[in-house]
């Protein structure tokens, strides 16, 4: 079971073996006849855009969820992984998507959560297995160091730490790079590296062509559920990047990849390749400030930043983004400028006037609109109709609602447009919104926030869990709307979104504006991965 | 009127309020460990109830103060079993679950106590004290602090066990765990329905016995619906406390004071009236309240069924 | 994944897809009855327990709350639980736990039963009474406005502080009967007692007041005012997600406000009902405990008050006849307090079993499935 007693070449027997493995859940089926080898000493990519069913396979193997049909073999043992903790116990590791993290602890407790066998908490022995783990992966890591106030990069590291605790012989990183800089991707490369070194297999799961390509040594695409194609490690080495983005495309999206768009599209959307702005054609930017913030700060909760003396300017037919480790003040910023938080100090300007004092429904009505990340919770209520939802904006104003009574011929005939000019693919607008697809969730958003005359937008992770032909949608309406002479706030953790769309990129740090990068060359992206680092380390973190 | 400065009435006035503090001290430590875990029991009043209508017919009947706390505290874990099974198996609505316990236990307590000694009301002796040596010959403290039952030193004991539990050991740390996020100690092979399950027992245990203390050594008799909100008042103290046993026990003396103080000013010339004294605590829990209405925390997941998989 | 409770606490139904109407109303009709018929079967099995007669009880209670002149009483009752319904309903729509009612309602007891006496005197009857339900409302209404200041503020616990004002507002209210409003002929702490005339008119040949025509009319404009303007719209969406209603924009700490304010004044306007057309004086100690009581059947009415109507009219024949039973069978009333207690639980536990039903989920809570499969594992994990 210990994997530093392994042998340290890769040998072609498989650690883990999935066979025949399907899942089902209400409505879809996620994994439908899987089998999949993985061997020691490698780095086994899993492609597959969203709702493939990575997630649901990563947690088959993680023993969160239980397979409807077929089986897992480790060392050619048929095994049963009924929890976590037998997963654990058959020396498979797992850093999830989401921090699993409790901020208000330190990083050894922890680290030491998942310790069974005695009853008290050995600290010592605890710092004695970090130092361990932290040889073995290159880094070093405070152990009193609270988790909430570390940097993604280095959460991530505690979080691998973790998943290595009890000596795992498969390290399973799900989406991992999907909010790192590129910086903190190379570190976090340069460990992999050594862990596969050490003979232990790592299955890495990305949505990005070009990680997939330099990362992996296999890689298997997973297309609605199947297994669609998988390369092994000498297919790979021989092929050219072009060639893999090729056959990957292909196997990723079959006949669909010319409904997503064009050629172009598809492989900026895939991460075959390094993002470039797209808004090439310069709009004439007009000199009036749409939005303005001065100096403006709001109140930090225990779990998430607030912002401080942001100050930032956005003109008619300009995109802002903001780029930034997830939890750093972006919702907060999101929502000052939105109404929805007061701020404790500063001003907030629309079009010129001081709205600081403001409510939500006063800002909608300057133009002001706020297309949220929390689709679900925030964004709809879920037991409503579709057509309600398009109009919670608008409860108790004419010509939808009448001396307080809702007028079912206006509410309708608005609904409907929406839905056919967003084609939102609903059964009917009186469905409950909470059974649409996050996509057309999504769609549902946009079409209410931009329609009655927006000026300014506000967009937090607008294409956050979507599949690629939305995104691509989405990213299309963002970019019209600013071409339109919209202004556009764009807040993302995607750099290569902020890249492709945004004018200018400020980057947040512990709800602080570090930094800003102009984007108007190749580099944008390293210049802003150094900003997000930067920040994070000279802000006296504890690695 | 009455001189309240002599030593004997200082002495009385000391032993009131840690009489009257104890019981919130057990109840807001049962609380304390179910909400760790992320478990909200709005029925810790049905629970005190429990504990303290089945100690007394136990001491009643037998005479034995041991037996009679010990089969309170049991009383107290047999409702808590039902709030497991209800509120964490089932995942049910944690508030409306509590309603029922609370009416529950208040509802049987007092049906059975009014069929059985609803016509003979009956009372029980003293306890056997407990001195401490030395100490207690020390004037009005000795008497009034360290001269006390057996259950108020167990029960001291078992606050300091239960600080202990919760920051120095595995269960503690996972208990923690549980309330702050289900899925993290999930994910990291922990159990979370059997943590919480564990963590509310013992809360139950708690409550139960603070129920029993109430009736057996603060009251020395049972009354229907004789917590008369007690199990809420260690619900905000447990609020308050955010988990840190030396506040459970400060505001639990703070309780027992605003209690005992009424008393006196009853004795002595002031003329006020019961309902005055009666209202007197949850008047300070209101104060404490608006004052600390700011930084009154619950962990994350308070209240929230685990459902793997949910977000 | 769905929450069983924020189901059960049915701000909307779930729409039928694919199932029938009637076999939807079938469901329906078993999700909210079987869980009384389960709790008075238990309830016969706790009389059989604690030696009493259940068929004698139970007889009692049919022949006091609806025989010969029990309809009345039961109607008469009716009256103050509806409006107490729908105070409950007003804030369990917003999701805001209004626990402090029994304080608002003897609140607004003593506040009319102190006054209307002394109003009697001075004006004429229809104006004591116009004037004794407004101050009995305002009592109501003004104990809320604490606990819903400190929510609306700060988001403090409202469970807490309305408890807590609960308390303390019982203390009140036996004060007042104790102190300024005692009625100063007599010992016993007690306000002074309304002369019939002076009260409520009845129908003829019945004891049944006009309080069930006001109580009626208030009831239905709430639920019209919920369930048919924009007001009822913004309170759905702010009941489903205090998120999604600061986002779209409702006022949420005026909304808190005006919801609680509301539900308070419904009960306040409740006991003031119940004080001019039937009790004519407050006792001290005493609390009727309606609140506690109401509660399970709000949410059995799926917080509708049109279906919780019959909800309210079966507890009132439980009350009027149990109170009754209990004495000839030599009961403590309480044990009302344990068949509300059973229909509570009852009823979370079969709405837990319709949703997972609903879901097409295994009946086996994951829970239940994990402890006991867990239990088989631990053995080889140690």
């Amino acid at each position: 079971m210990n994997a530093r007693n392994e042998v340290a070449t890769p040998s072609d027997t498989p650690v883990v073996s999935m066979r025949h493995v399907g899942k089902a859940f209400p409505g879809v089926i996620a994994n439908d006849d899987i089998s999949l080898d993985i061997r020691p000493g490698r780095v086994h990519c899993l492609l597959g855009e969203n709702g493939a069913g990575k997630s649901t396979l990563i947690s088959i193997l993680a023993g969160m969820q239980q397979p409807d049909t077929g089986w897992i073999e480790i060392d050619g043992q048929k095994v049963n992984i009924s929890s976590p903790r037998s997963a654990m116990d058959y020396g498979i590791g797992v850093v999830y998507q989401h921090s699993t993290l409790i901020s208000t602890m330190t990083v050894l407790e922890n680290l030491m959560l998942g310790v069974t066998g005695s009853a008290f908490l050995n600290r010592t022995s605890a710092r004695t297995r970090l130092k361990e783990i932290s040889a073995m992966l290159g880094v070093d890591i405070d152990p009193e160091a609270q988790a909430a106030d570390l940097a993604l990069g280095q959460q991530q590291q505690v979080e691998i730490a973790k998943a290595m605790w009890k000596g795992s012989r498969v390290l399973i990183l799900d989406e991992p790079t999907s909010m790192l800089a590129p910086q903190a991707i190379a570190d976090l490369e340069a460990s992999v590296e050594r862990l596969t070194k050490d003979g232990i297999a790592v299955i890495f799961i990305t949505h990005k062509l070009r990680e997939a390509f330099s990362m992996g040594d296999e890689v298997s695409v997973l297309r609605r559920g199947r297994l669609v194609a998988t390369i092994d490690d000498e297919t790979l080495a021989g092929q050219s990047e072009e060639k893999f983005t090729s056959a990957v495309l292909a196997a990723m999206f079959g006949d669909d990849i010319s409904t997503i768009g064009n050629r172009d599209d598809v492989e900026l959307l895939s991460g075959a390749k390094t993002a470039t702005k797209v808004r090439s054609k310069s709009v004439p930017v007009a000199e009036k400030f749409m939005l303005h913030l001065e100096d403006v700060s709001t109140a930090s909760t225990p779990t998430e930043f607030g912002v401080s003396d942001i100050t930032l300017k956005l003109r008619a037919g300009e995109v802002i983004g903001i780029a930034g480790i997830d939890g750093h003040g972006q919702s907060a910023l999101a929502e000052v400028v939105a109404g929805q938080v007061r701020a404790t100090s500063g001003t907030v300007f629309l079009d010129g006037g001081d709205v600081t004092k403001l409510g939500v429904r006063a800002r909608q009505e300057l133009g002001l609109r706020y297309v949220t990340d929390d689709r679900l919770h925030e964004g709809i209520v879920g037991d409503l109709s579709v057509a309600l939802n398009l109009l919670l904006k608008q409860i108790g104003k004419l010509p939808y609602w009448k001396r307080g009574q809702i007028s079912k011929p206006d509410v309708d005939a608005e609904a409907t447009r929406l839905v056919n000019d967003f084609e939102i693919r609903t059964p009917s607008i009186h469905a409950r919104a909470g059974a649409l697809s996050g996509g057309n969730i999504q769609k549902l958003l946009l079409a209410r926030e931009l329609s009655h005359q927006p000026t300014v937008v506000v967009f937090n992770k607008p294409t956050y869990g979507l599949d690629l032909k939305t995104v691509n949608r989405v990213r299309k309406i963002v970019k019209d709307f600013a071409d339109q002479g919209g202004a556009v706030l764009l807040i993302s953790t995607d750099l290569d979104e902020l890249v492709e769309l945004s004018d200018r990129i400020a980057i947040i740090s512990r709800g602080r504006l570090v930094g800003e990068v102009e984007n108007n060359s190749q580099d944008t992206a390293r210049e802003v991965g150094e900003f997000m680092v930067g920040s994070a380390h000279s802000e006296g973190n504890h690695v | 009127m009455i001189d309240i400065f002599t030593t004997a009435f200082i002495a009385t006035f000391i032993a009131g309020v840690i009489a009257s503090a104890i019981p919130l001290v057990l109840g807001s430590l049962g609380e304390t460990l179910g909400e760790q875990s992320g478990v909200l029991n709005l029925g810790i009043e049905g629970m005190m109830l429990f504990g303290a209508y089945f100690g007394f017919v136990t001491t009643l009947e037998t005479g034995s103060y041991a037996l009679g706390l010990f089969s309170g505290t049991v009383a107290g874990v047999v409702m808590a079993v039902l709030m497991v099974i209800l509120n964490i198996w089932l995942g049910l609505n944690q508030i409306v679950i509590g309603l029922a316990l609370t009416m529950l236990g208040g509802g049987i307590t007092s049906v059975l106590y009014f069929s059985t000694y609803g016509q003979t009301t009956p009372r029980l002796g003293q306890t056997d004290l407990f001195p401490i040596p030395v100490l207690s010959e020390i004037p009005v403290v000795g008497s009034s602090i360290f001269q006390q039952p057996l259950a108020f030193w167990i029960a001291l004991v078992l606050a300091i066990i239960v600080a202990a539990v919760l920051s120095q050991t595995n269960f503690g740390l996972r208990v923690r765990a549980a309330g702050q996020n289900p899925n993290s100690l999930d994910a990291a092979g922990g159990n979370v329905v059997r943590t919480r399950t564990y963590s509310a027992l013992l809360g139950g245990a708690f409550s139960g016995f603070g129920g029993a203390y109430l009736a057996l050594i603060t009251a020395g008799t049972f009354t229907p619906f004789m917590t008369s909100g007690i199990g809420y008042i260690a619900i905000v103290v447990t609020m308050l406390s955010r988990g840190r046993i030396l506040w459970v026990i400060a505001s639990s003396f703070v309780y027992g004071l605003s209690v005992s103080v009424g008393t006196v000013l009853q004795l002595t010339s002031f003329d006020l009236p019961t309902d005055v004294i009666k209202m007197l605590p949850f008047v300070a829990v209101m104060i404490t309240l608006i004052v600390f209405a700011r930084s009154s925390y619950v962990p994350p997941a308070l209240g929230v069924p685990y459902t793997r998989g949910a977000r | 994944m769905s929450n069983p409770m924020s189901d059960a606490t049915g701000m909307i139904p779930l729409p039928s897809d694919g199932q029938s109407k009637l076999s939807k109303a079938m469901e329906t009709l078993i999700r909210t009855i079987l869980p009384v018929v389960l709790a008075l079967l238990t309830s016969v099995v706790v009389l059989i327990v604690i030696g009493k007669d259940p068929w004698f009880f139970y007889g009692e209670v049919f022949r006091y709350g609806v025989m010969g002149n029990g309809w009345q009483q039961t109607i008469r009752l009716m009256a103050p639980l509806l409006l107490y319904a729908a105070g409950l309903i007003v804030v369990f729509r917003g999701k805001l736990w209004n626990l402090g009612y029994d304080a608002q309602y003897l609140l607004g007891s003593v506040v009319v039963a102190g006054f209307s006496p002394m109003l009697i005197e001075v004006m004429p009857l229809w104006a004591a009474f116009t004037v004794s339900l407004i101050l009995g409302t305002a009592a109501g209404a003004a104990w809320t406005l604490l606990p819903a200041a400190l929510k609306a503020r700060y988001g403090t616990n409202e469970i807490i502080t309305t408890l807590m004002m609960s308390f303390i507002g019982i203390g009140i209210s036996n004060m007042l009967v104790r102190g300024p409003f005692q009625n100063p002929d007599i010992h016993v702490p007690q306000t002074r007692v309304l002369p019939i005339a002076d009260m409520f008119p009845q129908i003829p040949g019945t004891r049944i007041h006009i309080g069930i025509f006001i109580s009626i009319i208030v009831v239905l404009i709430i639920h019209l005012l919920l369930t048919r303007t924009s007001f009822g719209l913004r309170l759905d969406v702010f009941g489903s997600s205090p998120k999604t209603a600061l986002h779209v924009g409702i006022n949420s700490p005026q909304m808190i406000i005006v919801l609680f304010i509301l539900s308070g004044a419904l009960i306040g306007l409740a006991a003031s009902v119940d004080m001019l057309g039937y009790q004519g004086n407050l006792r001290a100690n005493i609390n009727p405990g309606y609140g506690a009581a109401v509660l399970p059947f709000v949410f059995l009415g799926r917080l509708n008050i049109l279906t919780t109507i019959p909800f309210v009219a079966f507890y009132c024949i439980l009350d009027t006849g149990g109170r009754l039973a209990s004495l000839d069978s030599g009961l403590d009333t309480h044990f009302l307090m344990i068949v509300i207690a059973l229909i509570l639980v009852f009823m979370s536990v079969i709405e837990y079993f319709g949703v997972k039903k609903d879901l097409g989920q295994s009946y086996l809570p994951p829970g239940l499935r994990r402890a006991v499969t867990g239990l088989f594992e631990k053995g080889d994990r140690a």
